[in-house]
């Protein structure tokens, strides 16, 4: 919350949920006091959507839920990455599926903000582990919503989301904030909202503003306008694909704990990943090369990072709160599949240290 | 300003049926805008989907076609965000009263100020005409072949209902009403309703055998009649048309401000 009022959060629209409630109750306070805006709305579809039309307006824009309202958020979720939109949108995740265990943590819903909504699409999903980080990663889902015309979705998970933990404010100007781009034509003189520039990035002009122009969440052309011209239709998907997937280095957050002669290599995030770090660290104080890879950046996947962490690792664990979402991905870009392992909790428990442990001496074939 | 000057002409030639009565309507917000001397930049359109939502493409505000039934969520996004602007919200009745009619309730509860224009021609038709809830019990469509049981709402009384503070009815038969109710439907200080009954010859009329358009419209002169009418009184069957609602509550917008006001005054305590 402090991170999207230090991003310049200026409008939020929510429904209650557990548990993500406790953002809407803070900002229906904290934004009026800055003269911003906040607006409890009649259910987790209009709370997106009216997000959507607020960024429109010029403004910078948040909404928060958690696994059901996340689910009801997608076809907007859709609506914004076809037409371009920045906005922030925060999961606290909780156990799935449907109503599942609402006050318990779990980490379930990696793959749904990969592909939640329907039809080919990019997306940027981050994550954090600690409220420091829960911080920066939202200053950063702001500057990234805004530089790439894009949502970007904040999935931490209940834990995180619960929990009481020390947060140093930074001044204001410390940490780089990003404002949208402008159109820089002038009145009178014909405006493409979306037509890319060179460098793949839209010029926006503000709802309200001196250009008037279409926005469709159907296939179009530069004017905005609905379009079923195949070159037009392959042209904008590749576009909304391209401008995240050729920036993955850009995009990629990560920690290395204890990486550079790691044999072991822990990979984990949020709220799993401070259970690793602590595995690792007590690993070390007994002479063994365990690391830790903590993933800030879930999605797009930073497959390069990844496999060269693990390159030249004997095993690696995904320590997270599913079924193996995250340790599928790490499967498919390292250099041998066969040396990942999952160390999971899937029962509304936070893993635990013996948890880990429990399934490193499985691996070394020393039984429970 | 000319008429043609609050057209996208680049957009067209536009994608209704020949007959189909949303045209009309198109032609009557134009009117109403030109006579209120708006300028073009301060109006948002927002529509969602179906035919009537293509209305937002062919004119020269700012233009948000969005997903269906979410159009008023959309707009009620923009409305707060930026409140000097003016918005309109095209609808179709089942994009309005169907999948959007939570949205619909709750935009009128608020009444925040912008203006729902439900275009209501008792069909689903760009999906090939299905009965919507507004067809009523009795009529056919692709989804009701033996008859639909469904009962229909009552648009004017959902409204109001609901809390909308201007609610109106008429017909694209009476094209200057639709110019007028529209005007000053944009003019009130609060959530406006107005529903124009639009005729779809392609599906509600084939279907139900109503003839082509211009018996469709000769119906809409024949089975309506002005609120209060002398007709009304002599046969309760017609449909009234006129304003049936029109008063002052507090604009939400306009309330926020307040809360604005009272929240930084307790931060300087």
């Amino acid at each position: 919350m402090e991170g999207a009022l230090y991003a310049g959060l200026e409008f939020f629209a929510g429904y209650p949920i557990t548990p993500s409630t406790e953002i809407a109750e803070h900002l229906s306070r904290r934004l009026p006091e800055r003269g911003g805006k906040f607006i409890q709305m009649e259910d987790e579809i209009a709370s997106m959507c009216a997000i959507i039309g607020a960024s429109l307006t010029g403004h910078k824009v948040l909404t928060a839920t958690s696994g059901p309202g996340f689910s009801l958020k997608q076809e907007a979720l859709g609506y914004a990455i076809m037409a371009e939109i920045p906005c922030v949108i925060v999961n606290v995740q909780r156990g799935g599926p449907s109503t599942g265990i609402p006050t318990h943590i779990a980490q379930g819903d990696v793959n749904q903000a990969r592909w939640g909504t329907h039809g080919d699409h990019a997306i940027i999903a981050l994550t954090a582990s600690n409220h420091q980080d829960v911080f920066a990663m939202t200053v950063e889902a702001f500057n990234m919503a805004e530089t790439f015309r894009t949502p970007v979705i904040l999935l931490f998970d209940e834990v995180v989301g619960h929990m009481r933990e020390r947060l140093l404010l930074p001044e204001p100007g410390q940490i780089p904030l990003v404002d949208r781009l402008k159109t820089s034509v002038r009145e009178g003189v014909d405006y493409h909202p979306y037509l890319p520039r060179e460098d793949g990035r839209l010029p926006m002009a503000d709802f309200g503003g001196v250009h008037r122009y279409n926005v469709t969440g159907l296939y179009h052309d530069m004017w905005g306008f609905p379009s079923d011209n195949p070159k037009v239709v392959h042209g904008l998907i590749r576009h909304l694909v391209d401008k995240i997937e050729n920036h993955v280095e850009q995009i990629t957050r990560y920690k290395s704990f204890y990486l550079d002669d790691a044999r072991t290599v822990l990979v984990s995030y949020g709220a799993a990943a401070r259970t690793a770090l602590h595995v690792v660290e007590g690993q070390r104080k007994r002479g063994q090369k365990y690391g830790l890879l903590e993933l800030q950046t879930l999605w797009p996947f930073p497959a390069e990072v990844v496999a060269d962490t693990c390159a030249g690792a004997e095993r690696v664990v995904v320590v997270e709160m599913n079924m193996g979402q995250v340790c599928r991905e790490v499967q498919r870009v390292v250099n041998d599949p066969g040396k990942v392992f999952l160390a999971n909790r899937i029962d509304g428990v936070l893993v635990t240290p013996t948890d880990i442990r429990q399934t490193l001496r499985l691996i070394a074939g020393q039984g429970v | 300003m000319a008429v043609k000057d609050y057209l996208r002409e680049r957009f067209f030639p536009h994608m209704w049926c020949p007959g189909c009565g949303h045209g009309t309507v198109l032609n009557g917000l134009i009117r109403a805008v030109e006579k209120l001397g708006m300028s073009k930049n301060e109006i948002v359109m927002v529509s969602g989907i179906g035919c009537s939502s293509r209305i937002s493409g062919y004119v020269d505000f700012h233009t948000l076609h969005t997903l269906h039934g979410r159009a008023l969520a959309f707009a009620t996004g923009i409305k707060l965000s930026k409140p000097e602007l003016n918005v309109i919200v095209p609808m179709g009745d089942g994009d309005a009263l169907a999948i959007g009619g939570n949205h619909f309730i709750h935009a009128a509860r608020r009444n925040i100020a912008m203006t729902a224009l439900v275009m209501n021609n008792r069909i689903y038709g760009m999906t090939g005409g299905q009965y919507s809830p507004l067809s009523g019990y009795g009529t056919v469509a692709t989804t009701a072949p033996f008859s639909n049981i469904d009962q229909g709402f009552d648009v004017v009384k959902l409204a109001s209902a609901a809390g909308a503070t201007f609610v109106a009815r008429t017909t694209v038969y009476h094209v200057h009403e639709v110019s007028d109710l529209i005007q000053q439907a944009v003019l009130h200080d609060g959530f406006s309703v107005v529903e124009v009954l639009s005729q779809c010859p392609t599906y509600f009329g084939r279907h139900n055998r109503l003839g082509g358009p211009v018996e469709m419209l000769q119906w809409f002169k024949d089975q309506t009649t002005r609120i209060g009418s002398k007709a009304a009184a002599e046969n309760p069957e017609l449909i009234q048309r006129g304003i049936f609602v029109q008063e002052d509550r507090p604009e939400y917008c306009t309330e926020y401000d307040k809360v604005i006001d009272k929240a930084m005054a307790a931060v300087k305590g």
